[in-house]
């Protein structure tokens, strides 16, 4: 039997364009190359028209603004009700350093604050511990106990300022050093706002700052769930987060599915744990990278909002709008800044940063120019937020909803990102859940292959980096000043935390670790022992030992 | 004759995961047909050493991003050198700041490649200055 094939007017159209019009011209004037790649590698077709979107149904696939399967936003009014959060991740040296820093920014128009640790404080380790030596304070800021945070915070109003803080393996000890300074400022928990990183997910597949076995870990993060749902019912205990598996080198429907199947995974150990759906959901946030290529981005963020919808109704059964609705923060990326020609990435920020705009971030990081030399500067730091003020207040873009939406090339794009990530999840499903791909080593791979895939595309020349495969200088004159962090910062934090442990009660403290022991011990939650071992001054490294002592280490296997 | 293919040791020490690095640069050198042995993340300068010397590699690819380099880097250096290993050529890759690699090259790092550097001329470099071995 012969199968007929039905052609549609659009596409009966779109061929006769080709045959009449394209062809023609096509013979006379080749085109550039004869591929046309996105960043992720993906092949782009030369034209999109009203045939590909065919398949699309407005009312289920795009809609309004606000409404399911919410592709054109959350907001009804997008940004012309209030405009996206402007927070620029920043921490290095001492938390007297940092602390300045941010009431700086905040001087400056920015209006929430986020928090860069340095790696010990990322691993659980004190400043004084053998191997934090040549790292303290040197990616972020050192804190090794409530003492470091009281300074940290110092006169910033945390019931009235939001922060996000960066931080993992040990987000719950954070978390509870947070929840003190808060306290002692007179805050109330149940009216802080702000948003824990704590995906830990993300730190096997790409960052891996891991300290405890991935079971174990994955319970610190529900008792945080457990936590704040009952007691700061306004905080994010999680932003499962794309930016670091993208910067580990995947595509951009990589970061989209793994990051969305972490969200998952979260929700389904939360249900198991016994919270309640609606409860704890509409508090899980995401947080995206902003890469190079501009559509391919902004159908990334569109493409999020619906799966998410979709996967709350269809695999959860939700019809609560909150959880239904996916609210993320956006950084542009730190890995296509180019230490060549560094003042090139002023310009890849400002349309990175453009992309996370017109895909509707709820919040959004702009890198500083010399990130991939150091630090940044207070320069740097200034251009990086000015550049999200000029996109605010000059360009026009946050005038209407979504006014990309409609584009033939990014509805297409938006759904075929939508058809990768699904079928990641059918894969990803297949073997378990993602604890189980993860312990595979199904995504580390993905992830592995991607960023020798696109080395090779750069070092072919089909990836082009302007200012390095591309437009490069000999002997380029453009020295910026880089920000330096020196050893003596790590004598002042170690002297604060040996005051500290000459000055607290021993006993407290000590009792306070046994209890944290016996709670983990007895698989009960968590958080109240933490909290009142962070009251004692005990100190992250003592605390993430005691914990250690139950859970074990975690050992990347060879993949 | 079966020439000796060249050994490369690919460390990550000190605290940072960013193994993005380490990792393309660790596949680059195997597919130019030179063994390579990837450490693991977290090593101390001792425990890369001590692979170092187990391995007989003929170079060392350090990947550091998190600006510990002026700390571990020389203390490589200066471990291999205590056991003997003074040809074994130590390479740095990752964010080093301008005024610290004249340094580092002083206290013995062979080569600074930094970010945007073709694995082509990481592959090209080690080519031209691993001693021969007999």
């Amino acid at each position: 039997m012969s199968e007929t094939k039905v052609t549609s007017p659009a596409q009966e159209a779109f061929e006769e364009w080709e045959r009449e019009t394209l062809r023609p011209l096509l013979e006379k004037h080749p085109e550039r190359k004869s591929n046309f790649q996105t960043v992720s590698l993906e092949e782009t077709n030369r034209l999109y028209s009203p045939a590909d979107v065919e398949p699309l149904d407005f009312e289920r696939d795009i809609s309004f603004p606000g409404n399911f399967p919410y592709t054109r936003g959350i907001h009804p009014t997008g940004y012309r009700g209030k405009l996206w959060t402007m927070r620029q991740f920043a921490g290095f040296s001492t938390p007297e350093e940092t602390n300045a820093r941010f009431k700086y920014l905040l001087a400056q128009g920015q209006n929430g604050l986020s928090v860069a640790y340095d790696l010990p404080t990322l691993m659980g380790y004190d400043a004084d511990s053998p191997l934090s030596e040549g790292e303290v304070g040197k990616c972020g800021v050192a804190v090794s106990s409530l003492a470091d945070m009281e300074v940290l915070f110092g006169e910033i109003p945390l019931e009235h300022v939001t922060v996000s803080q960066t931080i993992n393996a040990p987000a719950s000890v954070l978390l509870a050093m947070y929840l003190v300074v808060a306290e002692k400022q007179g805050a109330d928990w149940k009216k802080i706002s702000g948003t824990l990183q704590n995906d830990i997910l993300k730190e096997y597949i790409a960052q891996k700052e891991w300290i405890y076995p991935i079971r174990p870990a994955m319970k610190l993060v529900i008792d945080t769930f457990e936590f704040c749902t009952k007691h700061v019912p306004r905080y994010n205990p999680v932003s499962v987060s794309g930016y670091h598996i993208r910067e580990a080198g995947a595509t951009a429907v990589q970061e989209l599915a793994f990051t969305l199947r972490d969200g998952l995974e979260y929700v389904e150990w939360g249900l198991r744990a016994g919270l309640q759906l609606d409860e704890f959901v509409p508090r899980i946030s995401f947080f995206f990278n902003a890469h190079n290529d501009f559509f391919e981005e902004v159908a990334k963020y569109r493409a999020a909002r619906r799966i998410w919808a979709r996967e709350m109704r269809d695999r959860f059964g939700s019809t609560n709008e909150r959880t239904l609705k996916l609210r993320f923060h956006t950084q542009t990326a730190g890995v296509s800044l180019t230490v060549q020609q560094p003042l090139n990435n002023i310009v890849r920020v400002a349309i990175q940063a453009l992309a996370g705009v017109l895909g509707g971030t709820q919040s959004l990081h702009t890198d500083a120019y010399d990130e991939a030399l150091a630090l940044p500067t207070d320069r740097a730091a200034l251009i990086a937020l000015r550049t999200q003020q000029i996109i605010a207040e000059e360009t026009g873009v946050a005038n209407t909803v979504d006014p990309l939406g409609g584009s033939y090339y990014l509805e297409s794009l938006t759904q075929k990102m939508e058809e990768g990530a699904r079928d990641y999840f059918r894969r990803i499903d297949a073997m378990g859940g993602m604890v189980e791909a993860i312990e595979k080593g199904f995504p580390q791979r993905e992830l592995q292959d991607s960023a020798y895939q696109y080395q090779k595309a750069v070092e072919r020349g089909e990836q082009v980096i302007v200012g390095v495969n591309k437009y490069a200088m000999e002997d380029e004159a453009s020295e910026v000043p880089t920000l330096i962090i020196d050893e003596s910062v790590r004598e002042h934090q170690v002297n604060r935390l040996q005051q500290t442990r000459g000055s607290r009660d021993a006993g407290a403290a000590g009792n306070a670790l046994e209890k944290l022991r016996r709670a983990a011990q007895n698989n009960e939650n968590t958080m109240p022992a933490t909290i009142e071992a962070v009251r004692a001054y005990a100190t992250l490294g003592e605390i993430c030992s005691a914990l250690r002592d139950v859970y074990g280490i975690y050992e990347e296997p060879a993949f | 004759m079966n020439e000796r293919k060249i050994r490369v040791l690919v460390a990550k020490p000190g605290l940072d995961g960013h193994d993005r690095g380490a990792k393309v640069i660790a596949r680059a050198l195997r597919d130019a047909g030179m063994e390579v042995i990837y450490t693991g993340l977290r090593q101390t300068p001792e425990m890369i050493a001590a692979a170092a010397l187990q391995e007989d590699v003929d170079a060392v690819g350090v990947s550091i991003l998190s600006g510990a380099h002026n700390t571990l880097c020389p203390r490589i250096v200066q471990l291999l050198h205590d056991q003997g290993m003074d040809d074994c050529l130590v390479l740095l890759g990752g964010i080093v700041p301008q005024d610290d690699i004249a340094k580092l090259k002083q206290q013995g790092v062979a080569e600074i490649f930094l970010p945007g550097t073709s694995t082509e001329n990481i592959v090209k470099f080690l080519r031209e200055n691993v001693k021969p071995r007999e």
